[in-house]
């Protein structure tokens, strides 16, 4: 038996499932970021797959740049979400409706 | 052998790592499953030969945006766990989880009917931009193409980086406290004043 490209696609497929789930599941904002970032390391684990299966370096530079975009975004997520928790103690993801002025 | 082993380990792990993250209560617990799920995706990127994306990822995601999500847990205080048992929306639960039948569904799809009998999946021509070189040429290989072909995007990312920071001391700062800075400068606006009048 021999591990190929494709298991490595379907666990990425399994891991953004879960993700996904989990991100219209949860209500607690900060659950909700870590999801997304579970969905981020789903592609990223993909990415690395194919660029391993069509020899080309490509795929892990795009990894590179998806870490700095998923820090960026997690910085001002996460300064999003404290502005709005000291304002709101014990805010929801419902609770953000009131963002929309 | 050994890398079926070791695919299955960290396979599990990840996994293992994800469904924690959703269904554990408490905001820390998921913050450590979540960790535990990097390290199951370093190894994996280990195991393809992808020993610099691995380190990073370490660092990175377990070393940095990990530690900050719990510091900014104990810095809310939202460390209290969360009642997961009712259903706060009506049908929220069941619609979540066709979703991800279907999202499931449609990927694992792709990946049955894009197989190749020599489980290759080709949609183009093979090493657009320059092959990968054997572990331990692969990071050089990488800093070439980013700072050849990528050099754009690269310095792109800079700005970026640069943005989120500012944007991050912009959302961080109270009004009272941007008053208050503002007074503490004047004040010492008026003792470099008097200061120098005095002299």
């Amino acid at each position: 038996m021999e591990v190929t490209t494709s298991w490595y696609l379907v666990l990425g497929a399994l891991l953004f499932t879960i993700g996904a789930v989990g991100l219209l599941v949860r209500r607690n904002p900060l659950v909700m970021f870590m999801c997304v970032e579970l969905m981020l390391n789903a592609v990223n684990l993909t990415f690395v797959s194919f660029a391993r299966a069509l020899d080309d370096v490509a795929g892990q530079v795009i990894v590179f740049f998806v870490l700095v975009v998923a820090a960026t975004e997690v910085v001002v997520g996460l300064g999003i979400i404290v502005a709005i928790m000291r304002r709101t103690p014990g805010a929801t993801a419902d609770d953000v409706a009131s963002l929309r002025g | 052998m050994v890398e079926v082993v070791t695919f299955v380990l960290a396979a599990a792990i990840v996994l293992g790592g994800a469904i924690g993250v959703v269904a554990l209560r408490n905001p820390v617990h998921s913050a450590l499953s979540l960790i535990a799920s990097f390290f199951g995706i370093a190894v994996l990127f280990v195991a393809q030969d992808a020993h610099f994306l691995a380190a990073v990822q370490v660092i990175v995601y377990s070393g940095a945006i990990v530690v900050l999500f719990l510091f900014v847990i104990m810095l809310l205080g939202v460390d209290r766990s969360e009642d997961l048992t009712t259903d706060p929306i009506g049908g929220q639960r069941p619609a979540a989880a066709a979703v991800g039948v279907a999202i499931l569904g449609a990927l694992i799809g792709a990946v049955v009917l894009t197989r190749a009998d020599t489980d290759v999946v080709v949609t183009g021509s093979g090493a657009l931009t320059g092959e990968l070189l054997g572990p331990g040429e692969n990071i050089s290989r990488l800093g070439e193409s980013l700072f050849t072909d990528y050099v754009f995007a690269f310095e792109i990312t800079s700005v970026l980086l640069i943005i989120a920071v500012v944007g991050a001391v912009v959302l961080a700062r109270t009004p009272s406290a941007a008053q208050a800075a503002a007074d503490d400068l004047l004040d010492a606006d008026d003792l470099a004043a008097d200061d120098t009048s005095e002299r």
